[in-house]
């Protein structure tokens, strides 16, 4: 009887997060629980197209960080979220099954694999695969981005559910953030992307309009700029 | 209670349920515009998504329809533990929920799976193919089918199976002849409803198929990624799918109907 009690009473902070944000956003949050009595904060992770939608059609939540610049701009101009500050960064990485069944050593040899996993294009990791797709085609060839996307198996609607098809072997090869890669290493193998092809993520934080605790938001998105905040995050292969 | 205020509970109930489910549906259709639904029609996840849904919907259909026929016949002719066993065995997929069903088809039939990686060994690989899309429809849609197969071949009266017999036809003959046409309204009724399980598929397919334009992106699967960027495509999407199911739907009946006048 005592706990559900006990987490009414308790002050939710929803915290909407990209999904590739799952692992240190908990450790932090974890933090922030000890730092802040009476506050838990709740997550709602996915990909930040769906984050953005819930948003725009009245979920409430207090915080947003998003995957890329796009989704947090669109709610900006919306009015729904204020004043996005940029905390992280990552790196889009090529992932195989440890054992790297169809070989492959580098974006080159993508199209070795039988079986080919990205994000949908509204998905940031999926945008950025198809930039880095195409200035991959401007160098290796424009035969190069149609011989890839004539093995893309599927278009995952988020970063980890490209990541799990990589880690059950159902997909010879997926592009990922190194984050992704980092929370799964003994599952996968990691291919660095050359960086002259490669983009920048860049995550977003903001606090949204709807929420209900404003200064424990504000909090929140300290903690996460802080020191500690950003050395956490560079534990989890954030930069 | 009186039987006026007993008549006035009920009245109320059917206003409030009928108008909570009818409401939805109306939404779809009031909220767009023309031009909203014109765009929608041609937003390049529809067509694509439609064939696809109509041929995997339509062969896990076949699937269920012959092999469920078969064993919904031979559970209903027998009375015994092993056929009751068979019976909740046919069951098992209504009651668990679909995303539990796409990782479990996924550690069946994925490459590294209980019998997929026998098959990926044969060359022959499942998951994130359009057959894996029929498997999942069939995987949830089958208990429909043979729930109501088994009840309506419950019906058939014993005695015209033995006077088929008795004429001189076969187990197989008087199955056909007799059994089949008598129990047609319910299997066909088992098949609709079967069919718009099938139809509207989404968590088994989205984990065991994948989702990937003209492959394995059935409308549902189509409406929740055009819902990840444009809400108004994917209101048109799952108009244009409303109408789709409605239409099969009043085709079915009607042919439930000729059946049972038949």
């Amino acid at each position: 009887m005592a706990l559900p009690c006990a987490i009414l009473a308790a002050t939710q902070l929803t915290v909407f997060a990209a999904s590739s944000l799952r692992d240190a956003f908990q450790e932090l949050a974890q933090r922030f629980e000890t730092e802040h009595a009476g506050a838990a904060v709740s997550f709602n992770f996915a990909g930040s197209q769906e984050l953005r939608t819930q948003i725009e059609h009245g979920a409430r939540a207090d915080v947003l960080a998003s995957a890329d610049e796009r989704h947090m701009r669109a709610l900006v101009d919306a009015d729904l979220a204020v004043a996005p500050r940029t905390f992280a960064r990552n790196e889009p990485v090529i992932v195989v099954p440890a054992g790297n069944p169809a070989a492959i050593h580098a974006l080159l040899d993508l199209p070795r694999a039988q079986r080919i996993v990205v994000g949908a294009p509204d998905v940031p990791i999926g945008a950025y695969t198809l930039r880095i797709l195409e200035a991959a085609s401007s160098r290796y060839g424009p035969g190069f981005r149609a011989e890839v996307e004539a093995r893309i198996a599927s278009r995952e609607l988020n970063v980890r559910q490209v990541l799990a098809k990589v880690r059950l072997g159902e997909a010879d090869a997926a592009i990922v953030y190194r984050t992704d890669a980092l929370a799964a290493l003994e599952a996968v193998e990691t291919i660095s992307i050359p960086a002259d092809l490669n983009v920048v993520a860049e995550y977003p934080i903001a606090v949204l309009r709807g929420g209900s605790h404003p200064q424990l938001a504000r909090a929140f998105i300290d903690l996460v700029l802080s020191p500690a905040g950003r050395a956490l995050l560079g534990r989890h292969g954030f930069r | 209670m009186t039987s006026r205020s007993w008549s006035a509970v009920q009245q109320g109930a059917t206003i409030i349920l009928v108008s909570f489910l009818l409401l939805p549906v109306a939404a779809l259709a009031l909220t767009l515009s023309w031009s909203d639904l014109v765009a929608g029609a041609r937003h390049p996840l529809l067509l694509p998504a439609l064939r696809l849904s109509l041929a995997t919907s339509t062969c896990s259909l076949t699937l269920v329809v012959v092999l469920g026929s078969l064993v919904a016949w031979w559970v209903a002719r027998h009375r015994g533990r092993l056929s009751r066993l068979v019976e909740s065995v046919t069951q098992l997929p209504a009651v668990i929920p679909p995303a539990v069903a796409g990782v479990g088809l996924l550690l069946a039939f994925g490459r590294r799976g209980l019998l997929g990686s026998f098959l990926a060994r044969h060359g022959l690989s499942l998951a994130f193919s359009t057959p894996a899309v029929v498997l999942a429809e069939t995987f949830v849609s089958a208990p429909f089918f043979i729930q109501a197969a088994i009840a309506a071949f419950r019906r058939v009266d014993e005695n015209l199976l033995t006077v088929a017999r008795t004429l001189g036809a076969s187990p197989f003959r008087s199955f056909l002849r007799v059994a089949l046409p008598l129990s047609a309204p319910g299997l066909v009724g088992g098949a609709a409803m079967s069919w718009a399980r099938s139809l509207g598929e989404f968590g088994a397919t989205l984990l065991f198929a994948g989702n990937l334009t003209g492959r394995t992106q059935t409308l549902p699967l189509a409406v929740y990624t055009a819902m990840e960027s444009d809400l108004r495509a994917a209101q048109a999407l799952a108009l244009i799918m409303v109408v789709v199911a409605f239409a099969m739907l009043l085709v079915l009946r009607r042919m439930a109907r000729e059946a049972g006048d038949a």
